[in-house]
Formats: C-alpha cells, sequence, structure tokens
C-alpha cells in the first residue's frame, strides 16, 4: 500500500455497504463514500496540480471526510480549518500554507472570499462532477508513499501554527499499528469526538475506514448534555470511543452513568492529556469489563508513540503510565548530555514520524534531529520535548514538558507533579499549574467548589513543602485552547486576572 | 422574574456575550460544556436549587429565558 486510499478501497470491496461515516443528518456507505470523493477530485483536474496545499473549510460532517479523501484522489494534500477559529489565525495559516485552493460549502462563502486570492471549490458543485477514473488512475500510478497527505497545524509556543507534515507512509504505518492492536474491525462502530483538525482524528477517522467500520460523528453540542450523549451512542450502538480525557471526565463530573449508560461500549481510548485516575476509575466501575487504553504521543508521530493497557487497578492519586512503544515505533530516553537514560527527554523514531514542519526549516531542524547514538547513517528522531522515566515494571512514565520542569528553592520539579496530585482532590474539577519566574511562585489555578485553606491542606498532604503551591488562583471556568486543552500560554500572562 | 440574576450568572461564567439577545446558546455553541458545568453549578449555587441531570438538556439552555423558566420550575420543586 503507498496512498491511504488504497486501504480505503480495500474496505470499499469488502463491505461496500457498510456505513463508513455517519453525522447527525447523514450517512454514506463505503460505496458511496469512494464515488463521492473521486467526483469531487474531479473537479481539480483542469488545474492539474500535483502535490499542492488545498485547504478544507467545513463543520466536522460526511461531506468533510469526503472532501479529505477528495483531495488525496486529486494528488494534493490537505489542511483542514476549524471554521471557529479566529479569520486571524487562519491567515497566520495561510501565510505559511500558501494553499492553491479552497474547497468549502455555501455555508462558509463569505469565510471563503476573506481569506484571500485562491481559488475557491464548493462542494455543492463538485459533487455533480463525473467522475474520470483516467486521471484518478494517472496520479495514483504516479505518487509514492512519501508524498506528504496532509498538513495539520498545532500551536507553536511562540503563538504562530506549526504544520506538521503527515506522509501516507507515516499515516499508513499509524493506522495498521492502530488496527492491529486494537483488533479493529468491520463491527468497530466509533464515537468521534475529536475535530478532523486535531490529530486524535487520524485513529478513529482513518482507522475506522481502512477497517470496514463506521465512524460515527458525535454532534459536539452532545458533550454539553450528557444524557443525550448517551442516547446519542445508543441509537448508532457505539462500542468504541477514543475520547480527549476532559469529555471523559466530564461524563464522570455529572454522574451520567446513575441515570443512564451507554451500553454496546466495549473499548474506551484515550489520548492528548493526562488522564485523572478518578474520573478513570468512575469509569472502569461503571465498565469493569471494557478494554481500557492511554495513548500517548505528539502529532509529530501522527498521533501517538507508546501506549499503555490499563490492566491493573489505581489509586485516584496514581499516575497512569504511558507504557511501552507502539510496534513499529522506536523510543530512546536521553539525559541532557544526550546519553541514555532512565530519566530524561523522549525521541522517537521509525515510520510514524513526521517528516518535519511546512514552510519552516528552523523548527524544523530544531525538533527533527540525528540519533545522537547512532554515527553511521542518517537516522531522524523527534526531539518530543516530553519528559519521561521509567517505572519499576519497565513501563514508562510521563513526568511533563521539559519547559513545565522548573528550578524552585533549589529542586527540580514538574509542575505536572503538582498537578497530578491536586487534580484527586474532592471536587476538584480541573487544575492546572504555572511557575511565575520573575516571582519565584508556583501557582496553582483551579476550578472547583473548594476553599483555598482545604486545598492547601491537601497539598502538604501530598507534596514536599518545596513544592507546594506559593499562589492559588480560583476561577470560575479554565480557559482552554482550540483543541479543547488548558491553556497554559494564556494562564501564564493573565492569571492574576481571574481570580473568582 | 429571575431573569437579570440568570443573565448575571452567565455573564459571571463567560464575560462579553450579551445574552439578552442571545437565543440560540446551544447550536452557535456559545458556551462550551465545561462552560455548561459551572453553569449550572453556579446557577445551584445562586438560586439554591438543584438542577438534576435530566433537566440538563438543550431545550433549558436556549437562552436566558429558558434557563430562567427552568429555575422557576425547579424552585416550585423544592
Amino acid at each position: 500500500m503507498k496512498n491511504i486510499l488504497e486501504g480505503i478501497e480495500k474496505s470499499a470491496r469488502l463491505f461496500p455497504k457498510n456505513i463508513a461515516v455517519s453525522d447527525v443528518s447523514s450517512k454514506l456507505s463505503y460505496e458511496m463514500l469512494i464515488k463521492n470523493s473521486k467526483k469531487i477530485a474531479v473537479s481539480f483536474k483542469e488545474n492539474a496540480w500535483r502535490k499542492k496545499p488545498i485547504a478544507i473549510l467545513m463543520d466536522k460532517s460526511v461531506k468533510l471526510a469526503t472532501s479529505m479523501l477528495a483531495v488525496l484522489y486529486s494528488g494534493n494534500f490537505y489542511t483542514v480549518l476549524d471554521p471557529e477559529m479566529p479569520k486571524d489565525r487562519m491567515l497566520k495559516i495561510f501565510e505559511t500554507l500558501e494553499p492553491v485552493a479552497v474547497l468549502t460549502n455555501d455555508k462558509y462563502k463569505d469565510l471563503a472570499l476573506e481569506l484571500g486570492n485562491t481559488d475557491i471549490f464548493y462542494y455543492e458543485n463538485a459533487i455533480n462532477e463525473e467522475i474520470d477514473e483516467e486521471y484518478l488512475y494517472n496520479i495514483r500510478r504516479a505518487m509514492t508513499d512519501s508524498e506528504t497527505m496532509y498538513i495539520l497545524y498545532t500551536s507553536g509556543s511562540t503563538g504562530n501554527p506549526k504544520g506538521t507534515v503527515i506522509s501516507h507512509k507515516a499515516a499508513i504505518s499509524y493506522t495498521d499499528w492502530v488496527l492491529e492492536n486494537f483488533d479493529i474491525n468491520e463491527k468497530t462502530i466509533w464515537g468521534s469526538q475529536t475535530p478532523f483538525y486535531f490529530s486524535m482524528s487520524v485513529t478513529d477517522l482513518f482507522g475506522g475506514l481502512r477497517s470496514g467500520g463506521c465512524l460515527c460523528i458525535i454532534p459536539k453540542k452532545m458533550f454539553s448534555f450528557p444524557l443525550k450523549l448517551v442516547e446519542y451512542m445508543n441509537e448508532n450502538k457505539i462500542n468504541t470511543i477514543y475520547w480527549v480525557p476532559s469529555a471523559l471526565s466530564l461524563v464522570a463530573k455529572w454522574d451520567t452513568f446513575s441515570y443512564d449508560k451507554p451500553m454496546y461500549l466495549k473499548k474506551i481510548l484515550f489520548a492528548g492529556e493526562v488522564m485523572p485516575n478518578k474520573q478513570l476509575n468512575y469509569w472502569r466501575r461503571a465498565y469493569p469489563d471494557a478494554y481500557f487504553a492511554n495513548l500517548f504521543g505528539p502529532t509529530e508521530t501522527t498521533d501517538i508513540c507508546t501506549w499503555y493497557h490499563v490492566d491493573k487497578e489505581f489509586k485516584d492519586e496514581e499516575t497512569l503510565p504511558i507504557g511501552k512503544p507502539c510496534n513499529n515505533c522506536f523510543v530512546l530516553i536521553l539525559d541532557e548530555d544526550l546519553k541514555e537514560a532512565d530519566k530524561g527527554e523522549l525521541y522517537v523514531g521509525g515510520s510514524f514520524l513526521a517528516d518535519g514542519y511546512y514552510n519552516n526549516p528552523e523548527k524544523t531542524k530544531a525538533s527533527f534531529v540525528q540519533n545522537p547514538l547512532n554515527k553511521a547513517y542518517p537516522e531522524i528522531l523527534y526531539k518530543t520535548g516530553d519528559l519521561v522515566s521509567y517505572n519499576e515494571y519497565g513501563q514508562l512514565i510521563y513526568l511533563g514538558r521539559k519547559d513545565f520542569q522548573i528550578k524552585h528553592m533549589g529542586y527540580r520539579i514538574e509542575l505536572g507533579e503538582i498537578e497530578a496530585n491536586m487534580s484527586a482532590m474532592e471536587k476538584m474539577n480541573s487544575c492546572a499549574c504555572i511557575y511565575n519566574e520573575t516571582e519565584d511562585k508556583i501557582v496553582l489555578i483551579y476550578e472547583g467548589r473548594i476553599k483555598k485553606d482545604a486545598v492547601m491542606e491537601h497539598a502538604k498532604k501530598k507534596l514536599p513543602p518545596y513544592m507546594h503551591p506559593n499562589v492559588l488562583v480560583k476561577v470560575k471556568a479554565m480557559p482552554v485552547n482550540a483543541n479543547g486543552k488548558i491553556d497554559r500560554v494564556y494562564l501564564k500572562n493573565n492569571y492574576n486576572l481571574m481570580e473568582d | 422574574m429571575n431573569i437579570e440574576k440568570v443573565i448575571e450568572v452567565l455573564n459571571e461564567v463567560k464575560p462579553g456575550v450579551d445574552f439578552s439577545k442571545e437565543n440560540d446558546l446551544v447550536e452557535r455553541h456559545i458556551l462550551s460544556s465545561m462552560e455548561i458545568v459551572m453553569l449550572v453549578s453556579e446557577l445551584s449555587e445562586e438560586f439554591d436549587v438543584d438542577i438534576p441531570l435530566p433537566e440538563v438538556v438543550p431545550e433549558n439552555f436556549y437562552s436566558a429565558q429558558t434557563i430562567a423558566k427552568l429555575i422557576e420550575r425547579m424552585e416550585d420543586e423544592d
């Protein structure tokens, strides 16, 4: 296989009538998904673009999934844009991406026009094209698996989005692992939570489409109304989920399972943030026989590089391991002298690796580096910036971001360790720890109906004195970024204005 | 009517929105799922009512008006 589409075409041959993707208002079989994508691809024929970026501006839907495949059929690569992202951020992405075209629908016509001088293609028109098999064959014949499949933008620490370049080869290798490791097959019905512009969606969207199973898109608003969410999951017989921990935690916070439960659920996978055991235990009590796995990795390794099958009990305040490398993935822990160590920065190698950052050679060079232990031939590793160590069972433990490691009162401290301990507190909905360098203070920002002295009391019980927060800020709602993760950059600059 | 107080609570959870005019909080994703959690907890505290999960449905959260109606109903049930 050299193109991810071949995996989807295989599903279409084996299970043509199976539903491939569904959303709240439509469903599409494999047969129709392939047909519709091919039709749309033909609308790009006249321009004869090859290996060019095409931006897609649409809500998460069956049509968006179809459009993504269409761009691949045309021999180009896509970037999915979130229509709800601020226009300024979109323009910043356009500055580095320089897309040759925007594929959108009538709903976002005005927005697409505001984005500048690119050709605009409308789904409503493109879907009326006639399939041209010869054109599609020639494109496929000429391509290789090292061609780019998509560019995924993540927020850079400087505030400028970085576009991670993922090849067909990386996405194929990664989804090979997903299919095999989690036994994903034509019976799998994914309940899709993560946006298609977020790396986690590669797992359920392409893992799903390669298996002959179904990707059932759960409308975002359902996560605000947990009983509706459960109802939707049951109507669609969702049996597998791969969500961010905050989505799982929401269900736990509402104590949803006292009222109703998704009854078909068998596999519960999560990634993207640290999963607090307190909330995970709520799920595990409700699903004692389900399969739970913690997945870990950056966008730069397509989605994931290590994983842990949750196979033993954990106390609420314990940290869940991130386990071991995925099959076909290789990890190294290096200390500051670039020597192998039991604790240090995580480096990843293997086929899941991205090719770098789009139009950004400096950032690429800084993060995609030669394996310092290999002097014999070129071998690129991704330097994750994540600090990890091994536990007594030889499993990897995530300690925190390298940039979150601080030195305070002479001690090296992981802010993540403080967070893990504090988030186990009763009634603690969410918390984040930042470090104010100028005042040398550890600041804990938290959300939950708990008095500050109770928070300090808990800190004293769980943490050594040098790790106690120096400042506590109680907020009404934790700020989150576009991916739904806690917005630490915002917190760092604004925490003193946020007191509830 | 509780409507002013409801708008006040809404603005505490999400400043910068004119909740007296918005009547499609759900479909327009004006409140995130986390903000709905906060809102329900703040409303329970402010009005001293219990809002059980079965009442946390889109119809009750379309606008400040529908939220005020929900509160009234919950107060009557107390």
